[in-house]
């Protein structure tokens, strides 16, 4: 055993740098690749060219700028950065503010932990933007947070600049924590039915409807020259929910079976607010129809199923026959380890239902862009769009696709060859700190995991060995647990 | 700490033969299974053809172009002449290509339909010592995780007992895994091998726990997480030594001299050899332990999991020790380790020389199998092993290679025919044959889809 946690986490920066730093002179060509735009077409034997982490060309026969960095990428494949509209990464400890039922005032924002690992373990994968959601353990979660996979960078300079907010809502089993129940003492909480989850919901849009007005009562009294007023007293938690109702907040909302999709949507429509994307919709092929008419959109799991009851009439066809009916779909992995191959996971929907490699490629790229009110600049290649670039050295929808550099802004934030040659140095580096560390005396000699700290217990259920009591289950399995 | 379970000793006129007879199943041999009544029963008397397909026997070249025959339930003959008999039933296959069927070597299927309905869970159990249980025992026929995994191609899975899972037991000795055809209508039909291997969940050397009252990773002192491995590592030597006590008694032949005990009498063919320990275990340290105690069992080892399996390749090839890798889509505990570490893992093994496969551990997942083994290609294992990873390896690794793996005359006749390669996404898999016959590709997902493609 080799595993020196509090080391690890000292030595983890040294180890796994960003590999920026050689790519700064700002211009930046890549040339003779296969480039899928997404929006625009295959283009053969192309070349992108990057200014300022713009991309400023597209195209054949590019000419490299003087003083530009030129990258030959014969023989391989380049996509827009892979956008995953369902992540738990890069969060500080749990994802759910599970004691109260409507937790719209706390947001993962806050809680961003750049330094986690599976930030570069997604990024390696082709992730360049992911979508970081609160928890489902409530029919009203927390504020969500877009970030792009600036490895390196601070919680902050994850953020992806100017999204639109976004707040998670959830329905079914993780809401009404049938498949948990509190440790002796604690008492459950309301709701613990899907009638509940939604009283929760309803009372939630009365209560803000109602602080709504006192507050656009107060401004038209202010707006209409009136002194010394005492405004209303501010509600962090109802807040939120107004920016919802005003449409300055959109909707993700975690859910499975047909039925509860349609009850949201209905109660939406009745308090005027628009439900943006349903999260896992696996129920979503049986009422594409309806989804489609009201505009909502579906982001869901290529083939999970029978994890849990709301799960077992999930079928592999579901994002093609959603597609198939008018729903703008994406696929997510709602796991970090699902993200790393989430090209894989795009291509098989030509094998389940039929999609187009091009309609594949969007339910990662530009489909979850427009989800998020991203897509004027990220999800496809397109001249002005961001430079946000994987370079595969095979057909990304392919299982035997490796991908090779991954670019955010124009900036190379993951090299396999740098990565690959960094790696004897790095375990010198670690050897030699453990030594170090072992001469000091103060060794702790702890033979656990690499992951310092509180970890959200998420995607270690993928990790697990059969029967490891050490490991909790699959994330999506669990209701208080980190994810969904 | 275990229970014995008493038997009427009147029922036990001649204890030894009593045991012996008892064990008969624990210990069939591959050539026994087949001579089972239900080859007879079901497969006598027909004649199957596949007709004009490329054939990747994987036992030697491909065959571009040839016939597949089939009878009762065996290969009789495969290659580009092939005679096809008058009274086969033959499919025309040109164009499409037909492979082994994948061999899931380790998963659940048919022990557990949702998971977290703890009604449809039975692959655990309780107490840390259940050499007795055997997971045939307990497969749902009608399970819609065979059919939808069958759809993939996987034709055969050892289905395991676990442990774990929310506010799972932490047994030790799990009980016995069974390998099962996915077709039948009945257990008996489906039933390859009743007892494949016994599943050990090794101690975890772990500082770091997770507990389910708090929901959150609790830390401990080394010096106290050492003491409870080594505490539990003594447990299982003493059960084992007990379980010795029991052979000897039972071979002295003497009714007197024992009560008859289900979980000792389960472990009579591991201590003789016949039949192998699948230890369950990740860190290095753990696997040392492991084929450290094995050693001086002198008992057989296969090692399941197997995360770390790098860090000790040389213990593993000195001691010939074949690996049931878990899924290469998987992360490391150690933010240290390469982020490519269990894409590479096949590859590296394979490098090294040790006798490995690769399974699902799931239920939900193991349609990705292929996908599994196809990642191990992309970093670096070459393309014949990665489908050796999932069809003639673990068949080696369990002894059945004399009946599955590979494409050749005598062999079980579980085909799966393609429109490519198998380890590719887009591929289909059209056609099944299953222990000699046409096995259906349909499945609840096929039939939601095409009722809900029709709905107005």
């Amino acid at each position: 055993m080799n595993k020196l946690p509090l080391l690890a986490v000292l030595a983890a920066a040294a180890l796994l740098a960003p590999v920026c730093a050689a790519q700064d002179s700002g211009v930046t060509l890549i040339k003779d690749a296969t480039i899928l735009t997404v929006t625009k077409g295959t283009i053969e034997h192309g070349s992108i060219l990057i200014k300022d982490g713009k991309i400023a060309r597209v195209g054949k026969d590019i000419k490299a700028p003087e003083g530009a960095t030129v990258i030959d990428a014969t023989g391989m494949y380049i996509m827009p950065g892979i956008i995953d509209c369902h992540s738990h990464i890069a969060v500080e400890g749990s994802v759910n503010e599970g004691s109260v039922a409507v937790s719209s005032m706390v947001g993962v924002g806050d809680v961003l932990n750049p330094d986690d690992i599976d930030i570069y373990r997604d990024l390696a994968g082709g992730v360049t933007v992911a979508h970081v959601l609160h928890g489902s353990a409530n029919p009203i979660g927390g504020q969500n947070q877009l970030i792009k996979l600036r490895w390196g960078k601070t919680a902050e300079e994850l953020k992806f600049q100017g999204a639109p907010l976004s707040i998670k809502f959830a329905l079914g089993e993780n809401p009404k924590r049938n498949n948990f129940r509190p440790p002796p003492g604690v008492p459950q909480r309301y709701p613990e039915s899907r009638m509940g989850v939604m009283d929760v919901i309803r009372q939630a849009f009365v209560d803000a409807r109602e602080y709504k007005k006192t507050w656009d009562e107060y401004n038209r009294r202010v707006a209409a020259g009136e002194k010394n007023l005492i405004p209303p007293r501010r509600d962090l938690r109802l807040e939120p929910l107004v920016e919802v109702l005003e449409g300055k907040r959109w909707v993700h909302a975690h859910c499975y079976r047909a039925d509860e999709m349609m009850q949201l949507i209905l109660l939406a429509e009745e308090f005027g607010f628009h439900v943006r994307t349903l999260q896992h919709v696996l129920e979503g092929y049986r009422v594409a129809e309806e989804i489609a008419a009201h505009g909502v959109g579906g982001s869901t799991f290529s083939d999970w199923w029978a994890y849990k009851m709301e799960a077992y009439e999930a079928i592999p066809y579901n994002a093609a026959l959603m597609t198939r009916r008018g729903v703008l779909v994406s696929i997510n992995s709602d796991d970090a380890n699902e993200a790393r191959h989430l090209n894989q996971e795009a291509a098989k929907t030509m094998k389940y239902g039929g999609l187009t490699e091009t309609e594949a490629l969007k339910l990662i790229t530009i489909n979850p862009a427009i989800q998020l009110g991203v897509d004027k600049r990220v999800g496809s290649i397109e001249t002005g769009k961001d430079a946000d670039l994987v370079i595969y050295n095979h057909d990304p929808l392919s299982v035997y696709a490796v991908a090779q550099k991954v670019f955010i802004d124009g900036h190379l934030y993951f090299d396999r060859g740098k990565d690959l040659a960094m790696r004897a140095e790095n375990e010198k580096e670690r050897k030699a700190l453990i030594e170090k560390e072992k001469k000091s005396g103060e060794s702790e000699k702890k033979p656990g995991e690499g992951k310092g700290g509180e970890k959200k217990p998420g995607p270690a259920g993928k990790d697990a060995k059969p029967g490891d009591p050490a490991k909790p289950p699959r994330v999506d399995v669990m209701t208080l647990g980190a994810s969904n | 700490m275990h229970r014995a379970e008493f038997f009427n000793r009147k029922f036990l006129a001649a204890a030894a033969a009593a045991a012996a007879l008892a064990l008969a199943p624990a210990v069939v041999s591959p050539s026994a299974a087949q001579e089972k009544p239900r080859a007879k029963a079901h497969q006598a008397g027909k004649t199957y053809a596949i007709r004009g397909v490329k054939i990747v026997t994987l036992a030697g070249p491909d065959v571009a172009k040839g016939n597949i025959v089939i009878r009762d339930g065996r290969i009789v003959d495969v290659g580009p002449d092939a005679a096809i008999p008058p009274d086969a039933q033959v499919l025309d296959a040109s164009g499409l290509e037909a492979y082994p069927g994948m061999f899931d070597s380790v998963d659940q299927i048919g022990l557990e339909e949702v998971s977290a309905v703890a009604a449809t869970v039975d692959s655990r159990e309780l107490g840390e010592f259940n050499p007795q249980l055997q997971a045939a025992t307990a497969v749902l026929p009608a399970s819609e995780h065979i059919p939808v995994s069958r759809a993939a191609g996987i034709t055969h899975v050892l289905t395991s007992p676990t442990t774990g899972g929310f506010g799972g037991s932490s047994g030790l000795i799990l009980g016995q895994a069974s390998v099962i055809n996915l077709a039948g209508w009945t257990l008996d039909q489906m039933l390859v091998r009743r007892s494949a291997a016994m599943v050990v969940n090794w101690p975890d050397f772990n500082t770091r726990s997770f507990d389910f009252s708090t929901f959150s990773f609790k830390e401990r002192p080394f010096a106290e997480a050492k003491k409870e491995y080594d505490k539990k590592v003594q447990e299982l030597a003493d059960f084992f030594e007990e379980a010795r006590h029991y052979q000897q008694a039972v071979a002295k032949g003497s009714a007197q001299n024992y009560v008859r005990d289900l979980k000792f009498e389960a472990m009579i063919p591991v201590l003789e050899g016949k039949l192998p320990l699948l230890i369950l275990a990740d860190r290095a340290r753990e696997i040392r332990g492991a084929v450290e105690f094995c050693d001086k069992q002198k008992v057989r080892m296969i090692l399941g999991s197997g995360a770390d399996s790098m860090k000790v390749v040389d213990l593993l090839k000195a001691k010939r020790i074949p690996v049931i890798l878990g899924p290469t889509m998987r992360l490391s505990d150690n933010e240290d380790d390469p982020y490519d570490k269990f894409y590479t893992l096949p590859g590296d093994l394979q490098k090294a020389g040790i006798r490995f496969a690769i399974a699902s551990y799931d239920v939900q997942f193991v349609r990705r199998l292929p996908q599994q083994a196809g990642n191990a290609v992309a970093y670096g294992l070459s393309h014949e092993d990665g489908l050796k990873a999932i069809t003639l390896y673990p068949a080696q690794i369990l002894g059945l290679d004399k009946d599955f793996g590979t494409l050749e005359k005598g062999k079980i006749a579980n085909i799966m025919i393609t429109n490519g390669d198998p380890l590719e996404l887009r591929t289909e898999v059209k056609y099944l044959y299953i222990d000699g016959k046409p096995a259906s590709t349909d499945n609840k997902h096929k039939e939601l889809y095409e009722k809900y493609s029709k709905r107005p």
